[in-house]
């Protein structure tokens, strides 16, 4: 019942954030049409206009848009023209997701055991290495981390593709440099899950009955340590999986990242709007995913 | 990840295309790949750029030059086997100009009779001047002679695109399959932001001489990407200014694989003539000839380019450009101080607007700031730097909100009249507030003959109002075009004034030579391009 209610939540929510984003970027300066050759007549511009009803009132505009996104039908690209923005995203998401995926891969991959090990080696060696990698992985964006992989590894080495997006080679730097930001979090927010845990009164119980170390730590520890991870994982899914400008930028993946800034740069309205639906969806229904996720692992969370 | 087998050629064409339909593209990269797939009754000489026969294979003109007829070659087909007629050019060139398919550059076609009427919804079709006399013939009706009506017929918004396909699939018909093209390549892969692939159109007319199976254009935007791809070797031409990293500049230009060549493009600024003190032509000659251009190619471009004193390029056919102002602090300081700003004592505060340069770069905020400074220096003008993202600038511009506006400007063919028609009284492109009414009369008269001699005149004529009288823009410097590929390598990529590169010459040497298809490439002398050691 409770699921169904956030899912009916959805709806208007969408609406209102279809509405704002729409009335956003029509009030921006400056309109899709305008180039540094300009038509040779008014005439021309406003056959463009007439074209894709920018002439008409917003309200208008905005009913018709909604009225053809409710038949799944995001309108034309105003850049791309020979595209509608369904198509541009059938052909770009999954480029991104694959990558995103990739990407969240690597960062459980890496953060979880990282996070694990610094978290039981409190305090020594391990656990001060440990914690300033993830510390640099956080700090060090990827505008910076990207180009440093590309210089070592395709530039100094040969021993990867420098960019495109043609054999699993091709994929291993941008799931790199896309998933070490995430990795360096995982690990920070699964070494803090697992102290707090293991100081809980339930930890100190179990110890007291007799279970063995390995039993409890993996089997009762993990599964609550692991939640503030969990509930990172949403909205951490959604960004990843709508691409990266910078890292699709540099290695030249054909993903949907470049049109979050593209389209609202270039005031392809359609575009704007439509990315904002879509990621706005992703992140409601991972959510509620993340939400799923946390009654399963913890018994205390019961949701009426 | 789909991997396609490797292509005859890869080339990085800079930006994803907006648009692959003829009647629509308007970026230079997009122009690059529409043109390999559709021709009209001219193309581009590969060399020079000047329209030579297409799908026609001769024409007649009029005695007073308004009438042409083009006669088809006989054996043209679309890449489906379908025939193309007469019916099919009219079909394409009405299209261009309907008001509901919006093309940005119908524009082009307006010297064609009823044609700016039609686009404007004011009449129908049937009027527009272009008839089909027989299948084999097209006949064209212009309202003036307009001697560079052929260059017009060889863009890409006059080219032969297929009726039933558009009827049948509307806006997306360039996706549909098949899609029937009537140049030289067909649409293989377009996959967005990875890459547009071409094949070759065995039943282009001219298709024994398509000189690759498979051309690759891939759309790649960051020029280190575009170096490091090429210095692996992995694409074969680079062709796109903006792919050349501008740190990188000086010691790649001495490299025998970067090529410079001039082409029809200016670098100026705007003045606002409708805002004081800019309505003063001294103020605006002042602010001209306190200018250094040769500082700014040699600091800021470093590309080789020339410092502009006309607005028309040097290279420009048919056409010398009467001499503009130079540098000469002096009379600037002279000038400004004539029109009431000794020394620049109670000038008002004004503002130079710029936009991102496109990729990325800096290039257009260290041209204002060495302008900025050089206007402090020698007139004691202190001008505010605005930087604005571009689709906002060009609101901005078009709509005279602003002072002084960085500006550039691309000839769409090779004649003065590209750039000279835009600064007539309440041309789109004017964008100055200016407007005098003898220059407007020189260019509708240089317009109405054909006589190339006594046209210059009227044109010189012109652009001395232009540039050296009343200055409603400062012409800065002419572009120069970069482009890299080793030319042991390949072949058929030929630089000229209008930038066309046409696809179906070129071709990589080594495979050409391996399976004797191709005979070896005698020479590659390029006359129209210079490659500069700096």
């Amino acid at each position: 019942m409770y699921f169904l209610r956030r899912l009916a939540y959805m709806i208007p929510l969408l609406l209102i954030i279809s509405a704002v984003t729409f009335l956003l970027v029509h009030l921006a300066p400056g309109g899709p049409f305008d180039k540094e050759h300009a038509p040779a007549s008014p005439q021309i511009k406003h056959n463009l206009e007439a074209k894709y009803h920018l002439d008409e009132p917003i309200w208008k505009q905005y009913l018709r848009y909604v009225g053809n996104l409710a038949h799944g039908d995001f309108g034309p690209s105003l850049k791309y023209r020979d595209h509608s923005v369904t198509d541009i995203v059938r052909q770009a998401l999954p480029v991104s997701m694959l990558l995103g995926w990739l990407a969240f891969g690597f960062a459980m991959g890496v953060g979880l055991p990282v996070g694990f090990i610094t978290a039981l080696r409190r305090g020594r060696w391990q656990d001060h290495i440990g914690s300033i990698l993830t510390l640099l992985a956080v700090c060090i964006p990827g505008l910076v981390v990207a180009p440093i992989l590309v210089l070592v590894f395709t530039i100094k080495w040969r021993l990867l593709p420098v960019a495109l997006w043609e054999s699993p080679f091709h994929g291993i730097l941008p799931t790199v440099a896309l998933g070490l930001y995430f990795a360096g979090k995982i690990a920070r927010l699964f070494r803090e899950g697992m102290l707090n845990t293991m100081q809980m009164e339930f930890v100190t119980a179990a110890r007291a009955k007799g279970l063995g170390e390995n039993s409890l730590l993996l089997r009762h520890a993990v599964r609550l340590a692991v939640l503030p991870v969990v509930s990172y994982s949403g909205p951490m899914l959604a960004d990843l999986m709508t691409g990266s400008f910078v890292i699709e930028m540099i290695f030249q993946i054909p993903g949907l990242g470049g049109f979050f800034i593209n389209s609202a740069l270039n005031h392809d309205y359609t575009m704007t709007v439509g990315l904002a639906v879509l990621y706005a969806t992703l992140l409601i229904v991972l959510n509620l995913l993340v939400d799923v996720a946390y009654m399963m692992l913890d018994p205390r969370v019961k949701y009426e | 990840m789909r991997h396609d087998p490797p292509a005859d050629v890869t080339i990085i064409n800079y930006s994803e295309p907006q648009s692959l339909d003829p009647a629509i593209v308007t970026a230079q990269p997009d122009m690059r790949t529409v043109a390999g797939m559709f021709e009209g009754l001219t193309r581009p000489d590969p060399r020079t750029g000047r329209a030579i026969p297409g799908l026609a294979e001769r024409w007649d003109v009029s005695p007073d030059g308004r009438i042409y007829t083009f006669h088809l070659r006989t054996n043209l087909v679309w890449s489906t086997g379908d025939p193309i007629r007469a019916e099919d050019v009219v079909y394409s060139l009405v299209r261009t100009l309907a008001p509901a398919t919006a093309s940005d550059y119908a524009g082009q076609l307006f010297c064609v009779k009823n044609a700016q009427a039609f686009n404007a919804g004011k009449t129908n079709a049937e009027a527009v001047g272009v008839a089909a006399l027989d299948p084999f013939t097209v006949r064209v009706e212009l309202n003036n002679p307009t001697v560079f009506f052929l260059d017009v017929c060889a863009m890409p918004l006059a080219a032969v695109v297929p009726r039933r396909s558009i009827e049948k699939f509307g806006d997306s018909w360039i996706a549909a399959t098949p899609l029937p093209v009537s140049g030289a390549y067909e649409l293989g892969v377009w996959r967005v932001n990875d890459k547009v692939r071409l094949k070759k159109n065995p039943r282009y007319w001219d298709a024994a001489n398509t000189q690759s199976d498979t051309i690759d254009l891939l759309p790649i935007v960051s020029a280190s990407s575009a170096l490091n791809l090429y210095l692996r070797g992995q694409v074969d031409i680079v062709w796109d200014k903006e792919l050349v990293p501008n740190e990188l500049l000086d010691v790649l230009l001495k490299r025998p694989d970067f090529h410079t060549y001039s082409y029809l493009g200016t670098y100026f600024l705007r003045l606002n003539v409708t805002r004081k003190p800019f309505d003063d032509p001294r103020v605006r000659k002042a602010l001209a000839l306190a200018i250094d251009k040769q500082r700014i190619v040699n600091r800021v471009t470093r590309g080789g380019e020339q410092p502009a004193s006309s607005f028309v390029p040097a290279d420009t056919a048919n056409y010398t450009s009467p001499e503009g102002l130079g540098y000469d602090p002096q009379r600037a300081r002279q000038l400004l101080a004539e029109a009431g700003f000794p020394g620049g004592k109670n000038f008002p505060r004004m503002e130079y607007m710029f936009n991102a340069a496109a990729g990325g770069g800096r290039i257009h905020e260290e041209i204002a700031i060495e302008l900025q400074q050089m206007w402090r220096d020698t007139l004691g003008v202190d001008i505010e730097l605005r930087q604005l993202e571009m689709q906002v600038y060009l609101t901005e511009q078009d709509q005279l909100h602003y002072d002084l506006s960085r500006s550039s400007w691309i000839g769409d063919y090779n004649d003065a009249n590209t750039f000279l028609n835009m600064f007539v009284t309440g041309d789109g492109n004017n964008r100055t507030g200016w407007s005098n009414a003898r220059y407007d009369e020189l260019i509708r008269k240089a317009n109405s003959i054909t006589d190339v001699q006594a046209r210059e005149k009227l044109f010189q004529e012109a652009e001395t109002i232009l540039i050296h009288d009343e200055l409603p823009i400062i012409p800065i410097f002419f572009y120069e075009g970069i482009n890299y590929f080793d030319t042991n390598k390949i072949a058929g990529v030929y630089n000229n004034v209008v930038d066309l590169h046409p696809l179906n010459t070129i071709r990589k040497i080594h495979s050409a030579n391996a399976n004797g298809k191709n005979p070896p490439v005698a020479e590659f002398t390029n006359h129209e391009s210079r490659i500069t050691n700096y």
